[in-house]
Protein backbone atom coordinates (compact mmCIF):
# COMPACT_ATOMS: atom_id res chain seq x y z
CA UNK A 1 0.00 0.00 0.00
CA UNK A 2 2.68 2.48 1.12
CA UNK A 3 5.02 1.26 -1.62
CA UNK A 4 2.35 1.78 -4.25
CA UNK A 5 1.54 5.24 -2.92
CA UNK A 6 5.23 6.18 -2.98
CA UNK A 7 5.84 4.36 -6.26
CA UNK A 8 8.95 2.52 -5.07
CA UNK A 9 10.20 -1.05 -5.01
CA UNK A 10 13.32 -0.08 -3.11
CA UNK A 11 14.11 0.05 0.59
CA UNK A 12 11.99 2.27 2.83
CA UNK A 13 13.45 2.20 6.33
CA UNK A 14 16.99 3.34 5.64
CA UNK A 15 15.94 6.14 3.24
CA UNK A 16 13.35 7.29 5.78
CA UNK A 17 16.00 7.46 8.51
CA UNK A 18 18.48 9.30 6.29
CA UNK A 19 15.83 11.78 5.18
CA UNK A 20 14.71 12.37 8.77
CA UNK A 21 18.28 12.93 9.93
CA UNK A 22 19.20 15.31 7.10
CA UNK A 23 15.99 17.36 7.35
CA UNK A 24 16.09 17.30 11.15
CA UNK A 25 19.68 18.58 11.17
CA UNK A 26 18.96 21.37 8.69
CA UNK A 27 15.73 22.45 10.35
CA UNK A 28 17.33 22.40 13.82
CA UNK A 29 20.29 24.44 12.66
CA UNK A 30 17.91 26.95 11.07
CA UNK A 31 15.83 27.21 14.23
CA UNK A 32 18.96 27.59 16.35
CA UNK A 33 20.28 30.43 14.18
CA UNK A 34 16.84 32.07 14.28
CA UNK A 35 16.93 31.88 18.09
CA UNK A 36 13.79 29.75 18.32
CA UNK A 37 15.39 27.47 20.92
CA UNK A 38 16.69 30.40 22.91
CA UNK A 39 13.90 32.65 24.20
CA UNK A 40 16.40 34.39 26.49
CA UNK A 41 18.48 35.72 23.61
CA UNK A 42 18.71 39.49 23.45
CA UNK A 43 17.11 40.09 20.06
CA UNK A 44 16.25 43.35 18.33
CA UNK A 45 12.58 42.53 18.99
CA UNK A 46 13.12 42.24 22.75
CA UNK A 47 15.17 45.43 22.82
CA UNK A 48 12.48 47.36 20.94
CA UNK A 49 9.73 45.86 23.13
CA UNK A 50 11.53 47.13 26.22
CA UNK A 51 12.20 50.57 24.72
CA UNK A 52 8.48 50.95 24.05
CA UNK A 53 7.49 50.34 27.67
CA UNK A 54 8.96 53.44 29.27
CA UNK A 55 5.75 55.45 29.38
CA UNK A 56 3.38 57.04 26.90
CA UNK A 57 2.09 55.42 23.75
CA UNK A 58 4.90 54.91 21.25
CA UNK A 59 2.75 53.23 18.58
CA UNK A 60 3.59 54.79 15.22
CA UNK A 61 6.67 56.50 16.67
CA UNK A 62 10.35 55.76 17.12
CA UNK A 63 10.80 53.58 20.16
CA UNK A 64 13.65 55.71 21.41
CA UNK A 65 14.11 59.45 21.04
CA UNK A 66 10.39 59.32 20.35
CA UNK A 67 9.69 63.06 20.49
CA UNK A 68 11.39 65.20 17.92
CA UNK A 69 11.27 67.62 15.04
CA UNK A 70 12.53 67.39 11.45
CA UNK A 71 14.97 69.74 9.83
CA UNK A 72 16.48 70.30 6.42
CA UNK A 73 19.69 72.00 5.45
CA UNK A 74 23.07 71.23 4.03
CA UNK A 75 26.53 70.12 4.95
CA UNK A 76 29.20 72.49 3.64
CA UNK A 77 32.41 70.49 3.54
CA UNK A 78 35.64 72.48 3.56
CA UNK A 79 37.67 69.67 1.99
CA UNK A 80 39.94 69.14 5.00
CA UNK A 81 38.44 65.70 5.51
CA UNK A 82 39.67 64.39 2.16
CA UNK A 83 43.13 63.74 3.67
CA UNK A 84 41.46 61.41 6.14
CA UNK A 85 38.67 59.75 4.21
CA UNK A 86 37.47 59.07 0.68
CA UNK A 87 33.87 59.82 1.73
CA UNK A 88 32.43 61.87 -1.15
CA UNK A 89 30.65 64.32 1.16
CA UNK A 90 33.95 65.33 2.74
CA UNK A 91 35.17 66.78 -0.58
CA UNK A 92 34.74 70.56 -0.61
CA UNK A 93 31.15 71.26 -1.57
CA UNK A 94 27.62 71.47 -0.32
CA UNK A 95 25.50 68.36 0.26
CA UNK A 96 21.80 68.16 1.15
CA UNK A 97 20.86 67.10 4.67
CA UNK A 98 17.66 65.71 6.14
CA UNK A 99 17.82 65.64 9.91
CA UNK A 100 16.00 65.43 13.17
CA UNK A 101 16.35 66.86 16.66
CA UNK A 102 14.84 64.84 19.49
CA UNK A 103 14.83 64.22 23.20
CA UNK A 104 15.94 60.86 24.56
CA UNK A 105 12.63 59.44 25.70
CA UNK A 106 10.34 56.54 24.93
CA UNK A 107 7.27 58.76 25.19
CA UNK A 108 6.32 60.83 22.13
CA UNK A 109 4.43 63.24 24.41
CA UNK A 110 7.13 63.60 27.08
CA UNK A 111 7.85 67.05 28.50
CA UNK A 112 10.94 68.59 26.92
CA UNK A 113 12.57 69.07 30.32
CA UNK A 114 12.12 65.43 31.25
CA UNK A 115 14.99 64.15 29.12
CA UNK A 116 18.57 64.80 30.12
CA UNK A 117 19.89 63.82 26.70
CA UNK A 118 18.95 65.42 23.38
CA UNK A 119 19.97 64.25 19.96
CA UNK A 120 20.65 65.31 16.41
CA UNK A 121 20.34 62.85 13.56
CA UNK A 122 21.53 63.58 10.04
CA UNK A 123 21.36 62.02 6.62
CA UNK A 124 23.94 63.57 4.29
CA UNK A 125 23.60 62.57 0.65
CA UNK A 126 26.48 62.69 -1.85
CA UNK A 127 25.89 63.34 -5.58
CA UNK A 128 26.60 59.68 -6.38
CA UNK A 129 23.82 58.57 -4.02
CA UNK A 130 26.05 57.44 -1.17
CA UNK A 131 24.66 58.31 2.24
CA UNK A 132 26.09 59.11 5.62
CA UNK A 133 23.60 58.71 8.44
CA UNK A 134 24.49 59.54 11.99
CA UNK A 135 22.65 59.81 15.29
CA UNK A 136 24.43 62.00 17.83
CA UNK A 137 23.70 62.83 21.46
CA UNK A 138 24.38 65.83 23.67
CA UNK A 139 26.39 63.64 26.03
CA UNK A 140 30.03 63.31 24.95
CA UNK A 141 30.05 59.68 26.15
CA UNK A 142 27.35 57.04 26.29
CA UNK A 143 26.06 55.60 29.57
CA UNK A 144 26.87 51.98 28.71
CA UNK A 145 29.31 50.08 26.55
CA UNK A 146 27.40 46.97 25.50
CA UNK A 147 23.94 46.04 24.18
CA UNK A 148 23.35 43.86 27.25
CA UNK A 149 24.06 46.76 29.61
CA UNK A 150 21.86 49.05 27.52
CA UNK A 151 19.04 46.51 27.73
CA UNK A 152 19.45 46.33 31.50
CA UNK A 153 19.30 50.15 31.68
CA UNK A 154 16.15 50.24 29.55
CA UNK A 155 14.56 47.56 31.72
CA UNK A 156 15.32 49.65 34.79
CA UNK A 157 13.36 52.51 33.19
CA UNK A 158 10.38 50.34 32.23
CA UNK A 159 7.00 51.30 33.63
CA UNK A 160 5.54 48.92 36.18
CA UNK A 161 1.90 48.52 35.06
CA UNK A 162 0.81 48.25 38.71
CA UNK A 163 2.13 51.68 39.72
CA UNK A 164 2.37 53.44 36.37
CA UNK A 165 5.98 54.28 37.25
CA UNK A 166 9.34 52.56 37.02
CA UNK A 167 10.43 50.57 40.03
CA UNK A 168 12.13 53.28 42.16
CA UNK A 169 14.86 50.83 43.18
CA UNK A 170 15.66 49.72 39.63
CA UNK A 171 17.73 52.59 38.26
CA UNK A 172 19.81 53.10 41.42
CA UNK A 173 20.46 49.36 41.43
CA UNK A 174 21.45 49.45 37.76
CA UNK A 175 23.84 52.35 38.35
CA UNK A 176 25.35 50.67 41.40
CA UNK A 177 26.16 47.58 39.35
CA UNK A 178 27.36 49.47 36.25
CA UNK A 179 30.31 51.68 37.18
CA UNK A 180 30.94 52.38 33.49
CA UNK A 181 28.06 54.88 33.69
CA UNK A 182 30.35 57.17 35.77
CA UNK A 183 31.57 59.50 33.01
CA UNK A 184 28.07 59.87 31.60
CA UNK A 185 26.60 60.62 35.04
CA UNK A 186 29.29 63.19 35.74
CA UNK A 187 28.28 64.94 32.49
CA UNK A 188 24.57 64.65 33.39
CA UNK A 189 25.18 66.29 36.78
CA UNK A 190 27.43 69.08 35.58
CA UNK A 191 26.42 70.05 32.02
CA UNK A 192 24.14 73.10 31.90
CA UNK A 193 20.53 72.59 30.86
CA UNK A 194 19.31 74.84 28.09
CA UNK A 195 15.92 75.48 26.50
CA UNK A 196 17.09 75.00 22.92
CA UNK A 197 18.30 72.39 20.45
CA UNK A 198 20.34 75.12 18.76
CA UNK A 199 22.91 75.79 21.48
CA UNK A 200 23.88 72.18 22.10
CA UNK A 201 26.88 70.19 20.93
CA UNK A 202 26.12 66.72 19.60
CA UNK A 203 28.56 63.81 19.77
CA UNK A 204 28.65 60.73 17.54
CA UNK A 205 29.32 58.59 20.65
CA UNK A 206 30.70 55.55 18.85
CA UNK A 207 34.10 55.42 17.24
CA UNK A 208 34.36 54.89 13.50
CA UNK A 209 37.25 54.30 11.13
CA UNK A 210 38.13 56.87 8.49
CA UNK A 211 39.88 55.35 5.49
CA UNK A 212 41.93 57.53 3.15
CA UNK A 213 42.70 57.02 -0.53
CA UNK A 214 45.74 54.89 0.31
CA UNK A 215 43.65 52.60 2.46
CA UNK A 216 45.04 53.85 5.76
CA UNK A 217 42.44 53.65 8.51
CA UNK A 218 42.26 56.03 11.48
CA UNK A 219 39.90 55.81 14.47
CA UNK A 220 37.66 58.82 14.85
CA UNK A 221 34.86 60.22 16.97
CA UNK A 222 32.94 63.09 15.44
CA UNK A 223 30.89 65.89 16.89
CA UNK A 224 28.81 68.90 15.91
CA UNK A 225 29.80 72.08 17.79
CA UNK A 226 27.16 74.83 17.84
CA UNK A 227 27.79 78.33 16.63
CA UNK A 228 25.04 79.45 19.02
CA UNK A 229 26.25 80.21 22.56
CA UNK A 230 24.60 78.08 25.23
CA UNK A 231 22.13 79.86 27.52
CA UNK A 232 21.86 77.89 30.75
CA UNK A 233 18.49 77.69 32.46
CA UNK A 234 17.18 75.86 35.50
CA UNK A 235 15.83 72.47 34.35
CA UNK A 236 12.46 72.99 36.04
CA UNK A 237 11.84 76.17 34.03
CA UNK A 238 11.92 74.31 30.70
CA UNK A 239 8.36 74.19 29.33
CA UNK A 240 6.81 70.92 28.20
CA UNK A 241 6.87 71.80 24.48
CA UNK A 242 9.40 74.57 24.01
CA UNK A 243 12.17 73.00 21.96
CA UNK A 244 10.39 72.73 18.61
CA UNK A 245 9.04 76.28 18.96
CA UNK A 246 12.44 77.65 19.93
CA UNK A 247 13.96 76.01 16.86
CA UNK A 248 11.31 77.44 14.51
CA UNK A 249 11.71 80.89 16.06
CA UNK A 250 15.48 80.89 15.62
CA UNK A 251 15.22 79.57 12.06
CA UNK A 252 12.77 82.35 11.20
CA UNK A 253 15.66 84.75 11.92
CA UNK A 254 18.18 82.77 9.87
CA UNK A 255 20.00 79.46 9.49
CA UNK A 256 21.69 77.75 12.43
CA UNK A 257 25.20 76.35 12.12
CA UNK A 258 27.31 73.64 13.67
CA UNK A 259 30.98 72.99 13.02
CA UNK A 260 31.71 69.35 12.34
CA UNK A 261 34.84 68.16 14.08
CA UNK A 262 36.70 64.88 13.59
CA UNK A 263 38.63 63.91 16.72
CA UNK A 264 41.34 61.45 15.74
CA UNK A 265 42.15 58.64 18.13
CA UNK A 266 45.60 57.31 19.00
CA UNK A 267 46.32 53.58 18.86
CA UNK A 268 45.57 53.05 22.56
CA UNK A 269 42.32 55.04 22.61
CA UNK A 270 39.30 52.79 23.13
CA UNK A 271 37.19 52.32 20.00
CA UNK A 272 35.01 49.58 21.48
CA UNK A 273 33.80 51.42 24.56
CA UNK A 274 31.55 54.45 24.14
CA UNK A 275 31.56 55.13 27.90
CA UNK A 276 35.22 56.14 27.96
CA UNK A 277 36.25 59.59 26.78
CA UNK A 278 39.46 59.86 24.80
CA UNK A 279 42.27 61.83 26.46
CA UNK A 280 42.19 65.59 25.93
CA UNK A 281 44.45 67.06 23.31
CA UNK A 282 43.72 64.61 20.51
CA UNK A 283 44.11 66.06 17.04
CA UNK A 284 40.90 67.68 15.82
CA UNK A 285 40.10 68.39 12.19
CA UNK A 286 37.23 70.67 11.24
CA UNK A 287 35.72 69.09 8.13
CA UNK A 288 32.81 71.41 7.47
CA UNK A 289 29.71 73.20 8.66
CA UNK A 290 26.23 71.84 9.10
CA UNK A 291 23.73 74.50 8.10
CA UNK A 292 20.16 74.02 9.32
CA UNK A 293 17.76 76.08 7.20
CA UNK A 294 14.26 74.95 8.10
CA UNK A 295 12.33 72.82 10.56
CA UNK A 296 9.21 70.75 9.96
CA UNK A 297 6.71 68.98 12.21
CA UNK A 298 7.65 65.37 12.51
CA UNK A 299 4.15 64.13 11.66
CA UNK A 300 4.52 65.36 8.08
CA UNK A 301 8.21 66.19 7.88
CA UNK A 302 10.82 64.63 5.63
CA UNK A 303 12.63 62.92 8.53
CA UNK A 304 9.60 60.95 9.66
CA UNK A 305 10.27 57.91 7.50
CA UNK A 306 14.05 57.96 7.72
CA UNK A 307 15.86 55.34 9.75
CA UNK A 308 18.94 57.17 11.04
CA UNK A 309 20.91 53.93 11.24
CA UNK A 310 24.50 54.91 12.13
CA UNK A 311 25.89 51.97 10.17
CA UNK A 312 24.73 53.51 6.88
CA UNK A 313 28.05 54.98 5.82
CA UNK A 314 29.76 56.04 2.61
CA UNK A 315 32.91 54.43 1.30
CA UNK A 316 35.76 55.90 3.35
CA UNK A 317 33.97 55.65 6.71
CA UNK A 318 33.71 52.22 8.31
CA UNK A 319 32.41 50.70 11.50
CA UNK A 320 34.77 50.33 14.44
CA UNK A 321 34.74 47.38 16.83
CA UNK A 322 32.22 49.17 19.07
CA UNK A 323 29.55 46.52 19.84
CA UNK A 324 26.86 49.20 20.16
CA UNK A 325 26.94 49.95 16.42
CA UNK A 326 25.52 46.65 15.19
CA UNK A 327 23.03 46.69 18.06
CA UNK A 328 21.87 50.18 17.12
CA UNK A 329 21.50 49.12 13.49
CA UNK A 330 19.51 45.98 14.31
CA UNK A 331 17.27 47.74 16.83
CA UNK A 332 16.65 50.79 14.64
CA UNK A 333 15.62 48.52 11.78
CA UNK A 334 13.11 46.71 13.98
CA UNK A 335 11.81 49.99 15.41
CA UNK A 336 11.51 51.37 11.85
CA UNK A 337 9.67 48.31 10.52
CA UNK A 338 7.23 48.46 13.43
CA UNK A 339 6.42 52.14 13.31
CA UNK A 340 6.08 52.19 9.54
CA UNK A 341 3.65 49.25 9.76
CA UNK A 342 1.76 51.03 12.55
CA UNK A 343 1.51 54.19 10.48
CA UNK A 344 0.21 52.25 7.48
CA UNK A 345 -2.44 50.55 9.62
CA UNK A 346 -3.76 53.90 10.86
CA UNK B 1 15.32 14.28 -27.48
CA UNK B 2 15.80 13.08 -23.98
CA UNK B 3 18.89 13.16 -21.83
CA UNK B 4 19.55 11.22 -18.66
CA UNK B 5 21.39 14.05 -17.02
CA UNK B 6 21.44 17.83 -16.64
CA UNK B 7 24.19 19.65 -18.55
CA UNK B 8 27.48 20.37 -16.75
CA UNK B 9 26.62 24.08 -16.59
CA UNK B 10 23.21 23.29 -15.08
CA UNK B 11 24.81 21.05 -12.46
CA UNK B 12 27.44 23.65 -11.60
CA UNK B 13 24.74 26.29 -11.20
CA UNK B 14 22.54 23.98 -9.16
CA UNK B 15 25.19 23.09 -6.61
CA UNK B 16 26.80 26.52 -6.29
CA UNK B 17 23.38 28.11 -5.90
CA UNK B 18 22.35 25.45 -3.41
CA UNK B 19 25.23 26.50 -1.18
CA UNK B 20 24.59 30.22 -1.75
CA UNK B 21 20.83 30.05 -1.15
CA UNK B 22 21.01 27.91 1.97
CA UNK B 23 23.75 30.19 3.34
CA UNK B 24 21.58 33.19 2.42
CA UNK B 25 18.55 31.85 4.31
CA UNK B 26 20.67 31.21 7.40
CA UNK B 27 22.25 34.66 7.13
CA UNK B 28 18.83 36.27 6.78
CA UNK B 29 17.17 34.51 9.68
CA UNK B 30 20.25 35.02 11.84
CA UNK B 31 20.82 38.70 11.16
CA UNK B 32 17.32 39.75 12.16
CA UNK B 33 17.58 37.81 15.41
CA UNK B 34 20.77 39.20 16.88
CA UNK B 35 22.18 42.45 18.23
CA UNK B 36 25.72 41.08 18.26
CA UNK B 37 28.47 42.65 16.12
CA UNK B 38 28.03 39.86 13.57
CA UNK B 39 24.70 41.50 12.67
CA UNK B 40 26.53 44.21 10.70
CA UNK B 41 28.72 41.66 8.89
CA UNK B 42 25.72 39.51 7.99
CA UNK B 43 23.77 42.48 6.60
CA UNK B 44 26.83 43.54 4.58
CA UNK B 45 27.04 40.01 3.11
CA UNK B 46 23.29 39.55 2.61
CA UNK B 47 22.86 42.28 -0.02
CA UNK B 48 25.69 41.40 -2.46
CA UNK B 49 25.00 37.67 -2.09
CA UNK B 50 21.37 38.35 -2.97
CA UNK B 51 22.44 40.09 -6.16
CA UNK B 52 24.74 37.17 -7.06
CA UNK B 53 21.85 34.75 -6.55
CA UNK B 54 19.53 36.88 -8.69
CA UNK B 55 22.02 36.99 -11.57
CA UNK B 56 22.73 33.26 -11.35
CA UNK B 57 19.02 32.49 -11.14
CA UNK B 58 18.31 34.42 -14.34
CA UNK B 59 21.15 32.61 -16.16
CA UNK B 60 19.84 29.34 -14.82
CA UNK B 61 16.29 30.06 -15.90
CA UNK B 62 17.60 30.82 -19.40
CA UNK B 63 19.51 27.53 -19.48
CA UNK B 64 16.50 25.61 -18.23
CA UNK B 65 14.26 27.11 -20.89
CA UNK B 66 16.83 26.41 -23.63
CA UNK B 67 18.27 23.08 -22.53
CA UNK B 68 15.33 21.69 -20.58
CA UNK B 69 15.60 18.93 -17.99
CA UNK B 70 15.79 15.14 -18.20
CA UNK B 71 12.25 13.69 -18.23
CA UNK B 72 10.83 12.41 -14.99
CA UNK B 73 10.42 8.60 -14.81
CA UNK B 74 7.21 7.49 -16.52
CA UNK B 75 6.25 5.25 -13.61
CA UNK B 76 6.33 8.07 -11.05
CA UNK B 77 2.99 8.34 -9.20
CA UNK B 78 0.95 11.26 -10.53
CA UNK B 79 1.08 13.23 -7.31
CA UNK B 80 4.88 13.07 -7.25
CA UNK B 81 5.09 14.24 -10.87
CA UNK B 82 2.78 17.10 -10.02
CA UNK B 83 4.74 17.96 -6.86
CA UNK B 84 8.05 17.84 -8.74
CA UNK B 85 6.82 20.19 -11.47
CA UNK B 86 5.11 22.53 -9.01
CA UNK B 87 8.02 22.69 -6.59
CA UNK B 88 10.49 23.41 -9.38
CA UNK B 89 8.37 26.29 -10.64
CA UNK B 90 8.14 27.54 -7.04
CA UNK B 91 11.90 27.25 -6.50
CA UNK B 92 12.66 29.24 -9.66
CA UNK B 93 10.05 31.84 -8.71
CA UNK B 94 11.54 32.22 -5.23
CA UNK B 95 15.15 32.37 -6.47
CA UNK B 96 14.17 35.35 -8.61
CA UNK B 97 11.52 36.93 -6.36
CA UNK B 98 13.42 36.93 -3.07
CA UNK B 99 16.28 39.21 -4.20
CA UNK B 100 13.82 41.47 -6.03
CA UNK B 101 11.55 41.73 -2.98
CA UNK B 102 14.59 42.53 -0.80
CA UNK B 103 15.79 45.15 -3.27
CA UNK B 104 12.31 46.63 -3.51
CA UNK B 105 11.89 46.62 0.26
CA UNK B 106 15.11 48.61 0.76
CA UNK B 107 14.05 50.97 -2.05
CA UNK B 108 10.63 51.56 -0.49
CA UNK B 109 12.25 52.04 2.94
CA UNK B 110 14.42 54.87 1.62
CA UNK B 111 17.66 53.01 2.25
CA UNK B 112 20.73 53.26 0.04
CA UNK B 113 21.31 49.80 -1.45
CA UNK B 114 25.00 49.38 -0.73
CA UNK B 115 26.71 46.34 -2.22
CA UNK B 116 30.28 47.09 -1.27
CA UNK B 117 32.09 50.35 -0.57
CA UNK B 118 30.88 52.93 -3.06
CA UNK B 119 29.02 50.34 -5.18
CA UNK B 120 25.30 50.87 -4.89
CA UNK B 121 22.24 49.70 -6.72
CA UNK B 122 19.61 52.23 -7.75
CA UNK B 123 16.19 52.00 -6.09
CA UNK B 124 13.64 50.00 -8.09
CA UNK B 125 10.63 51.49 -6.28
CA UNK B 126 9.76 54.93 -4.92
CA UNK B 127 9.90 55.44 -1.15
CA UNK B 128 6.57 54.22 0.18
CA UNK B 129 5.53 53.08 3.64
CA UNK B 130 2.81 50.82 2.27
CA UNK B 131 5.18 49.06 -0.14
CA UNK B 132 7.85 48.82 2.54
CA UNK B 133 5.47 47.05 4.91
CA UNK B 134 4.15 44.64 2.28
CA UNK B 135 7.60 43.80 0.93
CA UNK B 136 9.21 43.50 4.38
CA UNK B 137 6.57 40.99 5.46
CA UNK B 138 6.76 39.18 2.11
CA UNK B 139 10.53 38.90 2.38
CA UNK B 140 10.22 37.22 5.75
CA UNK B 141 7.43 34.83 4.85
CA UNK B 142 8.78 33.95 1.40
CA UNK B 143 12.11 33.19 3.07
CA UNK B 144 10.46 30.71 5.42
CA UNK B 145 8.50 29.16 2.54
CA UNK B 146 11.72 28.96 0.51
CA UNK B 147 13.45 27.06 3.31
CA UNK B 148 10.50 24.67 3.66
CA UNK B 149 10.41 23.99 -0.09
CA UNK B 150 14.17 23.34 -0.09
CA UNK B 151 13.71 20.79 2.70
CA UNK B 152 11.00 19.02 0.66
CA UNK B 153 13.25 19.18 -2.40
CA UNK B 154 16.10 17.50 -0.46
CA UNK B 155 13.72 14.87 0.93
CA UNK B 156 12.45 14.08 -2.56
CA UNK B 157 15.99 13.93 -3.98
CA UNK B 158 17.08 11.51 -1.26
CA UNK B 159 13.97 9.42 -1.83
CA UNK B 160 14.80 9.17 -5.54
CA UNK B 161 18.44 8.37 -4.82
CA UNK B 162 18.03 5.93 -1.94
CA UNK B 163 14.68 4.26 -2.48
CA UNK B 164 13.48 4.52 -6.07
CA UNK B 165 17.01 4.62 -7.52
CA UNK B 166 15.43 5.81 -10.73
CA UNK B 167 18.21 8.10 -12.01
CA UNK B 168 16.54 11.35 -10.92
CA UNK B 169 19.08 11.98 -8.17
CA UNK B 170 22.05 10.98 -10.32
CA UNK B 171 20.85 13.28 -13.13
CA UNK B 172 22.04 16.18 -10.98
CA UNK B 173 25.11 14.43 -9.57
CA UNK B 174 26.92 12.25 -12.13
CA UNK B 175 28.31 12.99 -15.54
CA UNK B 176 26.20 12.40 -18.63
Amino acid sequence: MLRRLLGTDGPLLVPAIVIALVLGALASAFAAVAGWFDPGRLTPARMVDALGRRGGDPVGHRRNHAKGVCFTGSFAANGAGTDLSTAPMLAAGRYPVTGRFAIATGNPLAADGSARVRSMAVRIVAPDGQEWRSGMNTSPVFAVATPAAFFAMVQAAMIDPATGKPDPQAMPAFIATHPETGAFLAWARSAPWTASYADQAYYGLNAFILTDARGTGRPVRWSMRPETAAAAVAPDTIGADVLAGDLAERLARGPLRWTMVMTLGQPDDPTDDATRPWPAGRREVVVGTLVVDAAQDEAHGPCRDVNFDPTILPDGIALSDDPLLAARSASYATSFDRRIAEQVRR
Amino acid sequence: MSRRSFTAAQKLLHWSMAVAIIAMLFIGVGMVATLAPIHADLVALHRPLGVVILVLALIRLGLRLRRGAPPLPADLPWWQTLSARGSHVLLYALMIAMPLVGWGMLSAGGYPIVLHGAWQLPPILPQSNLLQVILRQSHRWLGLVFFAVILLHIAAALFHGLSRRDGVFSSMVRGR
